[in-house]
């Protein structure tokens, strides 16, 4: 019996086309544009100016608080303008704009390929690092890694969870890090670990991975203290609340954050970018993304540069289809659909999904039919059609009292409604709406 | 019969007690109102709109009755006529106040505006605009879905099927402000209605760079700044690209509006011109010479 949680859940066609393609590179674009808004938090600071020549993995924007972190030049080249661009936002955003000339890095990035186990680092030395170069939680929600690694005074962590669950359908990326980086990956774990001072970490992999799973328990022989769990296909499997439940059958309180359960989650990917950062002194300024789609001629895992136009890695996988409805930043379930062919590849970009006309399209949307359904598959235990009902009628307090909060916008009860009822939509505005006013009471 | 003739007396006598009973509760908690704030109250439209700040209009006529004086207290769907009958009701003064309208500070009619994306979503700006900029390159106009619509007690404000724009109808806009709150976008504004309700405003909220703006919509203002140097009273500033005409300071000369380049600045309810006419063809005229 595979380890799961509970409540709700759904199993979306998992459609990974890109699956066993390897990380390839693709040529570098004329121009980048590089946001200063990648993460959860305050945006940062630039630190360049028009006309600056900059190398590859130099600091172009600096953090502006501890819920910050510091943005590097994924290419060298000149800064041609600070500027607003359009980004997955769907609005304008500050953007470093630069021209691309050849590719040289800082010295200080060891660039050998060389696998090097070293875990004799201090904490500190550990968490300056991956605050220096720029670390963020690379699952989709871009948090700050520095601040989650700063285990609160007083709390104790016990697990460290690696989230190598992936489970939105199309999403290859982790998979196929794991399967070409998974010593690194293990060090990284090992470097997290000692960062929080857990004494255990366990890595878990959706049970639709065999390869990956037997791969990781095989080289996890060589670490201490590091298991790896297979998991039950089931979405939202790798919802931060949903891991710590299955694993550990811990359950984090409303509102609260899983070190209140002795727990820490981090992406497989995370923990490959704390490698690079820790051993390898290298800043975050390249990821792997999935670019896939049912018209995608050559589905792909590409290694892109921060600030690639997503349209250069859509040429790199076959070209635009014809029958393109529309384009997705992130899974299915949870990822945005973007205004644009040309926006930013960003820290948060774990994939570029194509999707053809006919299936692109929203379902009509007929009045609620009291199912239930939604209620039944709320991993949180929510009941979505209410909250969505309130929010629209602008009902905050009861919205607060109905946990709407909890919601981590996972898109399960879209999934199944069959009214085609839009209740992700205006979840998510009572959600910010609340949290406005939540806000302005605190001050 | 004896039945009936003890029915009749026992609950008449119960009757009798309860009421006594009332009596004295409800001397006991008697709530003493100012008669003053029904007073006012009826002085008040009663739409319950909320455009004076006050939860509805028994909140808005307590809230008379207790202050001191009646300056900054405002019913915009009354107007100055019913202020002043509250002023009566109170033996106060009542401030004047120019009577606003609401003006909608977009143009992107789809001519002048191209969709570039398709919106498939729910029927609501407010849902739209937490998701992304708009269906057309200008990230600050009109989503045309209708918030302030829904938003008007007053059935004041509809679409306009054509243009796609919110028409504001000038007998039923109170200014109670309303749909200024609902457009997630802030581009509905309170203006004063000025003289024979003639009015002259920029007629968009773009601050995008002038060439930005014009490649996202040709009625866009570039931020040029010829009204702004055309206009004798000082009323026009341009700030992040975006020109705005100060109503205080308006004297509706309306030689900003023929300077525009682009068209974004309206004038409503004026005659047809004919001086510019005749203007313009004494320039032919000159340049000729």
């Amino acid at each position: 019996m595979l380890k799961t949680f509970p409540k709700g859940g759904v199993h979306p066609g998992e459609n990974k086309f890109s699956a066993g393609k390897p990380i390839e590179t693709i040529e570098l674009p004329k121009q980048v544009y590089i946001p200063v808004a990648q993460h959860l938090g305050a945006p940062a600071e630039p630190v360049v100016a028009k006309g600056d020549v900059v190398k590859t993995g130099q600091l172009i924007a600096k953090s502006t608080g501890f819920v910050s972190a510091n943005i590097h030049s994924s290419v060298s080249g000149k800064v041609l303008k600070i500027d607003k661009i359009l980004d997955t936002s769907g609005y304008k955003q500050t953007c470093i704009v630069i021209d691309v000339e050849g590719d040289e890095w800082l010295e200080t990035i060891d660039r050998s390929a060389e696998i090097i186990n070293n875990t004799d680092i201090s904490a500190e030395e550990i968490r300056a690092k991956v605050a220096g170069n720029g670390i963020v939680g690379l699952g989709g929600a871009t948090f700050p890694t520095h601040v989650k690694l700063s285990v609160p005074a007083g709390k104790t962590c016990k697990y460290l969870i690696i989230n190598a669950v992936e489970c939105e359908p199309y999403l290859t990326a982790d998979h196929q890090l794991m399967m070409e980086k998974g010593e690194e990956i293990l060090i990284g774990c090992k470097l997290i670990q000692k960062a929080v001072g857990a004494e255990k970490v366990i890595v878990g992999i959706e049970n639709n991975k065999p390869d990956a799973i037997k791969h990781m328990t095989e080289l996890s022989k060589k670490f201490e203290h590091i298991e790896v769990n297979a998991l039950k296909v089931k979405y939202p499997q790798g919802g931060e609340k949903q891991l710590i439940k299955s694993i550990t059958n811990r359950e984090v309180p409303s509102g609260a954050l899983p070190i209140e359960v002795g727990c820490v989650v981090q992406n497989v990917g995370t923990a490959f970018a704390v490698y690079e950062a820790v051993i390898k002194n290298k800043p975050l300024f390249e990821r792997v993304v999935t670019v896939t789609g049912k018209s995608v001629k050559k589905p792909s895992n590409i290694l892109s540069r921060i600030g690639t136009p997503i349209n250069m890695l859509i040429e790199a996988a076959g070209g635009m289809p014809e029958d393109t409805g529309k384009i997705v930043s992130g899974g299915p379930m949870m990822g945005k659909a973007v205004s644009s062919d040309k926006i930013p590849v960003t820290k948060g970009t774990s994939g570029v999904l194509i999707f053809p006309e006919q299936i692109a399209e929203r379902a009509e949307t007929y009045n609620c039919i009291r199912c239930g359904r939604c209620v039944g598959v709320c991993p949180m235990g929510l009941e979505p059609y209410l909250i969505k009902n309130m929010a629209a009628v602008k009902m905050y307090e009861e919205l607060q009292a109905e946990r709407a909060l909890d919601c981590m916008e996972c898109g399960s009860c879209v999934y199944v409604c069959p009214a085609g009822v839009p209740l992700l939509d205006y979840i998510r505005l009572g959600k910010a709406n609340l949290n406005k006013i939540l806000r302005a009471k605190k001050s | 019969m004896e039945i009936i003739l003890n029915t009749l007396i026992s609950l008449s006598l119960l009757g009798v007690v309860l009421a006594v009973i009332l009596y004295f509760v409800a001397q006991k908690f008697k709530v003493v109102e100012d008669p003053r704030i029904d007073e006012v109250e009826a002085c008040l439209p009663g739409a319950n709109c909320g455009g004076c700040g006050y939860p509805g209009c028994r909140g808005f006529a307590e809230a008379c009755v207790k202050a001191e004086t009646l300056d900054g207290m405002f019913c915009p769907a009354g107007g100055n006529e019913a202020m002043k009958n509250v002023a009566n009701a109170l033996g106060q003064t009542a401030t004047e106040k120019e009577p606003q309208i609401a003006v909608i500070r977009c143009n992107g009619t789809p001519e002048k505006r191209k969709k570039t994306t398709k919106y498939d979503g729910p029927v609501s700006c407010a849902v739209s605009s937490a998701l992304y900029g708009g269906d057309t390159d200008c990230q600050y106009g009109c989503l045309g879905l209708g918030d302030c619509v829904a938003a008007c007690t007053f059935d004041a404000i509809h679409m306009d099927e054509e243009s796609g724009l919110p028409i504001v109808d000038e007998d039923k806009c109170t200014a109670c402000g309303a749909c200024v709150k609902a457009c997630p976008k802030s581009i509905i504004e309170l203006r004063n209605k000025g003289k024979k309700s003639r009015r002259i405003y920029v007629s968009c909220i773009n601050k995008d760079k002038g060439a930005d703006a014009k490649r996202a919509c040709d009625a866009a203002c570039i931020g040029c700044g010829k009204c702004a140097k055309v206009c004798a009273y000082d009323a026009i500033t341009i700030e992040n690209f975006l020109a705005y005409i100060d109503f205080e300071k308006c004297k509706l000369c309306r030689k900003c509006v023929a300077e525009c380049p682009t068209g974004a600045i309206l004038e409503l309810n004026f005659p047809p011109r004919k001086e510019a006419v005749v203007e313009k063809a004494s320039e032919t005229t000159e340049i000729e010479k």
